[in-house]
């Protein structure tokens, strides 16, 4: 596993480059913000007709790594469709590839705020997971500690390149988002300076994970947004 | 009819005027279908467009729009109503004329679509959302003539597509409509004529007096322009000396960043301190109005300035152009001078000032063919298909439609004549569908068949359409502002990407000051005037222009000649030295240059093809170099070569030119590269798969927005047929990549390399070394590189 390994309130993790976080002790492989049936959901609206692959693209990727780590368990931290009627859209082959992604594991599904209730794919549903000596959520609570949430889509720069990226500190782990089709937020973003502690550190994805330093706002904004 | 009605003839005698004869043969001729006037700047060309619908309305009791009149510039339709107010009071015509841009405030919208005016004055944007709505019918019914200002302008962008487009409804709508076109001085009028006229009618072709020809020549400067580079500083004393010697200058740059240098250097040297201002188009619209309202005021002496004065507005006293940096293009040269003196049959001014040695020459041909009349330009291309998918949504957001019938409607636009009705309903699918190979909306569809008709789904649609019309795309811009406690002074604006490599503390420079970036708030770059140093540059986006295939002919033509009395010595010199050391490119052979120089082996590629092709050639080059293990390690493109250097000598360049070879390399290639990507965006945006950012929705949206890369992305993975991916393509292929010019150059060849391997640099390969834009190859070694950065930043922070 070529991910980036730390340790979070005696848990030992890896930040894989592809956006999963792998908690080997457990066998538990974690992702966030999959936000499939996107294209869906926006068709339905009348607006804008993306190319409809982003779900096929995502359950390919994260095909590749349950393969690759073989975990027991499986936790999607939320946001995971992108409504719930985009949940019930979904094509039937790509709903049959879910679920047997899903067959031979343990599936738990972290509520978000795009998809807050429970889906009709089995697994269980939960609103956060305490799994000690960590707790998962979808959004971080200001506050807390050895926790791991998503939601943000954190992303930072380095060398002209920007990528998705995980946010790490001594009380918490932001996840990227792992969806095909999602945007990110700067780790610059006053939200994210707010939440993370002076020595957080980014670990950028891609084809190897990168650990550098949070790029952090140089100049502190007068008032910092709330998170949302 | 050759005599101006009464009214007419006593309105111009009472001013001491008598009309041009092109006014009154465009009056005489006011019932052909379609009329296009080609006249210098300041023939009266705008008159003599309106004067068939003043004299129409003088005598008539038309009610309603009669003409409308379609401007590139909003400041150009607001100017024409000003100036079209003069002659119609004075003749005591009682006509209505209002303008309608994005400028018109709301309430003044909605009282012109309930009560149009006589003359409606707009842009084709306007134009096509005045068309977007279900009363368009009612809006524009009784029209009877469209004048189309700038035409030469609009027919090289996807704008004049657009507009075509929009005009073609029009004739649908209005039947009998007549159309008339206003252009500048152009290489083929007759193309012009046929992207005017409603095909297959004809269209008349007035020429007016050209009047004299321009007095134009080159900068003498006391000392020589440098080897490389571009701005002109070394010429500033020279500049200066002539803005004092005239009463007003106008001093274009090819690019904004350059302009900006330039300005700064002209205001440090500036002694006097004649005001002098700076106009392009990153600038915020405050700071350009204050500079364009000083201008008709009589209040500056120069205004340094880019393509964003080419066009339009009359600037009053402008006695004298000059054009900093090689023309690149003789048509360009040819409209930029006749901004120079307004008034009709006094000859034009202009100097052109190289900026590198290569230029003078370049300069020299240029001057060549302005004296022998010969414009260049490239055949227009058919209409683009990004332009018509949004064409037909716009179509769908004013009322249900036949497909047959809009088929026959589009294909009476010139540049859409040779549409084919496959193409139509690929377009027509992507509009309704998506047009997916693997999976298609079908609840989902945008556009839905009724009875026949194409209509939208969902109605609320109507409104994104509307909000999405247009053809130009922004790359995402960041507003500049000082930084102060009440929000700042606006300054312009700057690339984000450029945004994104400044560090607080960075400077820069800005609407000719040297600027301090503080910070990054709310999508805003604040900057503080306390800068010292000197300024990291502004990198706009002004796009490159490549030198035109005509002016490049020149340029090899006259290497053939046995002397050159025509060019200064300091460049005859350099040319004859080149001719004993290696040998002078020729047009149908291709000299390559292979040298050593500081430890690396060198190759120096004379294609001629242009900047943008040059590059391309280089990247090609490249990858064929890495395939033979010779290890390159970048390379520079100019408008003329393309340097390479790497570890291992070519010592037989022929195999890398083999053109089955280099189009494989080609396709490849392509399909990752970011300029494929860029232009994939702006073609997306157009055909309505991406939504504008629009200012304020980004801010709320910022997770929910992603890159239109990965659009990109997973369409060449999974739909690598789509026709957004086709159209991409073909621009790709014609801009910014120009794979084109290297077909050409390959075919004109046919094989014949001159292979030339020299001891050293030769002197015409001396100067690209001094060129800035290297190209770095990164094979794999892009991630260990990035590793290392990581490593390094970790390590600083103590935190490895």
């Amino acid at each position: 596993m070529n991910g980036f390994d730390f340790t979070l309130n005696g848990a030992d993790l890896a930040a894989l480059p592809s956006g999963a976080l792998w908690w080997a002790a457990e066998r538990l492989l974690a992702v966030s913000d999959l936000h499939l049936g996107k294209s869906e959901r926006l068709a339905r609206r009348g607006g804008t007709m993306l190319p409809p692959y982003e779900v096929r693209d995502t359950l390919a990727r994260l095909e590749a790594d349950i393969a690759a780590t073989r975990p027991a368990a499986v936790l999607c931290l939320g946001d995971t469709f992108d409504d719930l009627t985009a949940m019930e859209n979904l094509p039937e082959q790509e709903a049959l590839w879910l679920t047997r992604l899903m067959a031979g594991r343990r599936w738990i599904w972290i509520e978000g705020n795009h998809d807050p209730g429970p889906t009709s794919f089995g697994g269980t549903h939960l609103a956060e997971l305490r799994l000690p000596p960590l707790t998962f959520r979808h959004i971080a609570a200001p506050g807390a500690a050895a926790e791991v949430s998503g939601h943000y889509h954190p992303k930072a720069r380095l060398g002209g390149l920007s990528r998705p990226c995980f946010l790490i500190d001594a009380a918490r782990v932001i996840l990227p988002a792992y969806g095909t089709y999602t945007g990110g937020l700067r780790s610059d973003d006053a939200a994210l300076c707010a939440l993370m502690d002076d020595r957080a550190i980014a670990v950028l994805t891609g084809k190897a994970a990168h650990a550098i330093p949070m790029p952090r706002a140089q100049i502190r904004p007068r008032a910092s947004t709330s998170p949302r | 009819m050759n005599e101006l009605p009464p009214a007419f003839a006593a309105w111009f005698a009472a001013r001491g005027w008598s009309a041009h004869p092109h006014q009154k043969a465009i009056l005489a001729r006011r019932m052909a279908p379609a009329q296009l006037l080609i006249a210098p700047t300041g023939g009266g060309k705008t008159l003599a467009g309106f004067l068939p619908s003043l004299h129409e309305l003088a005598s008539d009791t038309h009610s309603g729009l009669h003409t409308l009149y379609i401007s590139p510039l909003k400041a150009l339709a607001a100017d024409i109503r000003r100036n079209l107010r003069a002659p119609v009071e004075e003749m005591g015509l009682h006509i209505r004329i209002e303008d309608r841009t994005g400028d018109t405030s709301h309430s003044q919208r909605r009282r012109q679509r309930a009560d149009p005016p006589h003359i409606l004055l707009t842009t084709p944007e306007s134009l096509a959302l005045l068309l977007s709505y279900e009363d368009a019918p009612r809006i524009f019914a009784g029209l009877q003539r469209v004048i189309v200002d700038e035409i030469h302008a609009l027919a090289e962008s996807k704008r004049g597509d657009q507009l075509m487009l929009c005009l073609s409804r029009l004739s649908t709508l209005c039947p009998g409509l007549r159309r008339v076109g206003l252009s500048a001085t152009v290489e083929d009028p007759a193309a012009i004529a046929r992207f005017l006229a409603r095909h297959p009618d004809p269209c008349d072709i007035l020429h007016a007096d050209p009047g004299p020809d321009p007095d134009i020549a080159m900068l003498e400067t006391g000392a020589p322009p440098p080897w490389a580079g571009g701005g002109g500083r070394y010429a500033i004393p020279a500049i200066l000396a002539q803005v004092k010697r005239h009463k007003t200058t106008l001093i274009f740059h090819n690019t904004r960043a350059q302009a900006e240098l330039f300005f700064h250097a002209l205001w440090l040297a500036n002694e006097d301190t004649l005001p002098i201002g700076i106009h392009h188009g990153s600038l915020s619209r405050e700071q350009r109005e204050r500079v364009e309202a000083a201008m008709v005021a009589g209040e500056l002496r120069a205004v340094v300035c880019t393509g964003s004065l080419d066009l339009g507005i009359d600037w009053g006293d402008v006695d004298l152009v000059i054009q900093v940096g090689a023309p690149k293009n003789v048509k360009r040269l040819v409209q930029r001078i006749g901004r120079a003196n307004h008034r009709y049959n006094a000859p034009s001014k202009a100097l052109l000032v190289p900026a590198n040695r290569f230029e003078v020459v370049e300069c020299v041909a240029a001057l060549q063919a302005v004296r022998a009349h010969d414009l260049d330009g490239d055949p227009r291309p058919p209409g683009p298909r990004d332009v018509l998918c949004q064409h037909i949504l716009i179509t769908a957001a004013a009322g249900p439609f036949d497909a047959g019938a809009l088929f026959a409607e589009v294909t009476t636009a010139g540049a859409y004549a040779g549409l084919s009705r496959a193409e139509f309903d690929a377009c027509l699918d992507f509009a309704a569908t998506g047009g997916y190979a693997l999976r298609r909306y079908d609840r989902w569809q945008r556009l839905q068949q009724t009875g026949g008709k194409w209509h939208l789904r969902d109605p609320r649609a109507a409104r994104q359409i509307r909000m999405n019309i247009g053809t130009i795309v922004d790359t995402d811009l960041l507003k500049v502002r000082l930084k102060n406690s009440r929000g700042g002074t606006p300054l312009g604006e700057v690339e984000e990407a450029f945004a994104a490599t400044l560090t607080p503390g960075d400077t820069f420079l800005i609407g000719g000051q040297i600027v301090r970036y503080e910070g990054l708030r709310e999508m805003t770059v604040e900057v503080t005037r306390r800068a010292s140093g000197s300024p990291k540059i502004a990198v706009f986006s002004g796009s490159k222009f490549a030198t035109s295939t005509q002016l490049s002919d020149r340029i090899l033509a006259m290497f053939q000649q046995e002397r050159w009395p025509g060019l200064p010595a300091h460049t005859a010199e350099w040319l004859a030295l080149q001719r004993d050391v290696s040998q002078l490119p020729r047009r149908d052979r291709l000299l390559v240059e292979t040298f050593p120089h500081e430890g690396r082996a060198h190759s120096c590629i004379y294609g001629f093809a242009g900047r943008n092709a040059q590059q391309t050639l280089g990247l090609l080059l490249t990858q064929r170099m890495e395939q033979a293990g010779l290890h390159p390690l970048g390379f520079v493109a100019t408008d003329y070569a393309t340097l390479i250097w790497a570890l291992d000598p070519v010592t037989d360049p022929a195999p890398l030119f083999d053109a089955a070879a280099m189009r494989d390399g080609f396709e490849t290639w392509l399909a990752g590269n970011a300029v494929m990507k860029r232009t994939f965006r702006s073609a997306a945006v157009i055909a309505g798969l991406i939504e504008r950012n629009v200012p304020g929705q980004r801010k709320s949206g910022r997770q929910a927005t992603f890159s239109s890369d990965i659009l990109y992305d997973t369409l060449v993975k999974y739909d690598p047929h789509h026709l957004m991916l086709r159209i991409t393509r073909e621009e790709a292929l014609k801009g910014l990549v120009d794979f084109g010019r290297i077909e050409a150059m390959l075919e004109r060849i046919e094989g014949r390399i001159d292979h030339m391997p020299l001891p050293r640099v030769s002197p015409l390969a001396a100067p690209l070394f001094q060129e800035v834009g290297r190209v770095p190859i990164k094979g794999a070694g892009a991630e260990r590189l990035l590793a290392q950065a990581a490593a390094s930043a970790m390590a600083a922070a103590g935190l490895s």
